[in-house]
């Protein structure tokens, strides 16, 4: 190395990534198994992905589970007594309970008594029932739609009410003064523990369901933004600053886009609480809707359309998680990539 | 380049506890267009308050800083930054990154296009314009930073320890980038630095600053910037000329060091 060769001028200097390529080539000739990729950490705590084999085996576990309780032991109830009474309603059990002792499962068995858990083919066959005919005159699509709709403008109104007031909390103190009061006042409370008082403010259905899902989605939405636009980096602001940004520029163009990874964490978490939250919303202050259906599977007795309500509300829970993690990693490439 | 001039500045902070720092005290320069000033000095010296100060985002308690003779208030595309680390916009492609300059001051792609790739071509990065700024190493970073300072065409680059973050190899190779920057483009640079030899290899002007208060103490023109654009960089940092600069600057960096924190080493 010597004269002017050792110089990285600037006609003829390459990257530093491109130095050392032979080095690299000899390694990447031997493929390193599985666990030269281990780092010193407690367990396996340092590994970035999970296993899929484990995933499944998992799953294969849950359906074993089930399989077991239902065929071997006619998990939980007594059979026999479910034959007694098939056509006993909610009245009468609601009779039943006022005079009853204990209005729980011991009068619930005398009276109808179908408290065997459905055997994965009572459920299969409840399944495909409910998606050819559906249930009680209403596919199982109207319902799924019907909370998946409710979910999106709770959603959309909670993330463009939200999002404004976080940014604008993590750009003014005035703001975030006056902000946080009614943030710290409301976060806490349960959206559940609102259904009544919505439903007796705005009506039953759609009218108080929005409304309610908006309230479980906006804290959070703006506790996201706040936190996303107070990581903006100095240096950012600074560079930004000295490359000729206005204002305005300023925030359009640097802090928004880097607040981005946070609003999309609290898109994901809001989304899953509202699921979570609409369902039970549905159960009582709906007549469509997954949570309705559910509901009025109890008033009939139907164990096996409760059980596939419970799987396809898991399912769908799952899905609409992976989807946004999908548009994650399209739309944020640089997340977690410092 | 337009010359710059420092009149008498003054930086107090106030401690919200109660009390004060009296980080630069009458602090007084000029430079000329055109020179690569490096500062030097303990920590706490108010090295990074006199090079923000000149970027604007900093006021001074009192006194001024002039650019060309007018008064500089505010940070302005005629003072480029370039930081340690993470103030790349990673949301953008490299390219992107390189023009954002030119585009907040309306520019259209007609116009930036040729001087993103004639940039690109200066740092040694052709060909990256549209990998992701995650997707490159550290030294290929701080290109990008000076590729993204470079295209507004400002006055004047302000650099607070550009390399500080790199490993000692890449470091080396970044300052023979900076020094031809710096000659093929005559612009004025501050830069801020912890390495003494750095500052001595780079610096056409050196100045060795003072804590409790932020004072310039010595001033060294160096010829060294120069030498390096036609001698091996290793060899001159091992003549004796630079060796007994840099043993003297060290010492007396030791000395201030020991007079703050006692004698105890």
């Amino acid at each position: 190395m010597t004269g002017n060769e050792d110089l990285p001028l600037i006609s003829g200097s390459s990257a530093d990534g491109a130095s050392g390529g032979a080095l690299t080539a000899t390694f990447a000739d031997k493929k390193p198994k599985r666990s030269d990729n281990k780092t010193v950490t407690f367990g396996d705590a340092g590994a970035v992905r999970s296993l899929p084999m484990w995933s499944v085996i998992s799953l294969i576990t849950m359906i074993g589970g089930w399989y077991v309780a239902t065929k071997a032991w006619g998990f939980p109830g007594d059979f026999a007594a479910t034959q007694e009474n098939p056509d006993a309603t909610d009245k009468v059990l609601l009779a039943a309970c006022n005079r009853a002792e204990e209005c729980g499962r011991s009068a619930y068995t005398q009276l109808i008594g179908p408290t065997t858990f459905p055997s994965m083919r009572d459920t299969w066959s409840a399944a495909s029932s409910l998606f050819t005919d559906g249930f009680q005159n209403k596919t199982i699509w109207t319902q799924i739609w019907a909370s998946l709709w409710r979910v999106i403008r709770g959603m959309f109104f909670g993330t463009i009410i939200g999002v404004p007031i976080g940014l604008f909390m993590g750009l003014n103190s005035k703001a975030r003064g006056f902000f946080d009061t009614p943030v710290e006042m409301f976060r806490p409370i349960p959206p559940l523990a609102l259904i009544p008082l919505f439903i007796l403010t705005f009506g039953i259905g759609d009218k108080a369901a929005v409304p309610l899902l908006i309230f479980a989605s906006v804290w959070i939405m703006i506790i996201a933004a706040r936190a996303g636009v107070r990581n903006a980096s100095l240096q950012k602001v600074r560079a930004a600053y000295s490359l000729g940004a206005s204002k305005w520029q300023l925030l359009s163009r640097v802090l928004i886009p880097n607040a981005l990874p946070e609003i999309f964490t609290g898109i994901r978490v809001a989304l899953g609480v509202s699921w979570g939250t609409l369902v039970a919303a549905e159960l009582v202050g709906t007549d469509t809707g997954l949570g309705a259906m559910i509901f009025q599977a109890r008033n009939f007795s139907r164990l096996d359309i409760i059980v596939v309500g419970i799987i396809i509300i898991a399912i769908i829970g799952v899905l609409m998680d992976l989807l946004l993690r999908f548009l994650e990693s399209i739309l944020i490439p640089w997340q977690g990539k410092g | 380049m337009k010359p710059l001039s420092i009149q008498n500045i003054d930086m107090v902070y106030e401690l919200p506890k109660g009390g004060s720092v009296h980080a630069l005290s009458d602090v007084s320069f000029d430079l000329a267009g055109g020179r690569l000033l490096t500062l030097l000095g303990p920590s706490g010296c108010g090295k990074t308050t006199l090079l923000n100060i000149i970027a604007g985002f900093l006021a001074p308690s009192s006194g001024q800083v002039l650019l060309g003779g007018e008064r500089i208030n505010g940070p302005s595309k005629d003072r480029g930054m370039v930081f340690q680390q993470g103030a790349l916009f990673e949301w953008q492609s490299v390219a992107k990154n390189i023009s954002f300059g030119p585009r907040m001051n309306g520019q259209k792609p007609a116009e930036y296009k040729p001087e993103v790739d004639r940039l690109l071509d200066i740092v040694g990065l052709s060909g990256f314009g549209e990998k992701q700024i995650y997707e490159l190493s550290g030294g290929m970073q701080q290109r990008v930073a000076l590729a993204r300072c470079l295209a507004n065409d400002p006055e004047m680059m302000l650099m607070d320890e550009p390399l500080g973050a790199l490993d000692a190899l890449t470091r080396e190779k970044m300052q023979g980038l900076i020094l031809n920057l710096w000659v093929e483009t005559r612009k004025s640079i501050v830069m801020v630095t912890h390495s003494v030899e750095e500052a001595l290899l780079l610096g056409d002007v050196v100045f060795v600053m003072a804590p409790r208060p932020g004072r310039i103490e010595k001033v060294y023109e160096l010829p060294f910037a120069k030498r390096a654009l036609t001698e091996d960089t290793r060899e001159l940092k091992q003549g004796d000329d630079f060796q007994e600069i840099k043993e003297e600057i060290l010492s007396f960096i030791w000395e201030m060091e020991e007079q703050i924190m006692g004698t105890g080493v």
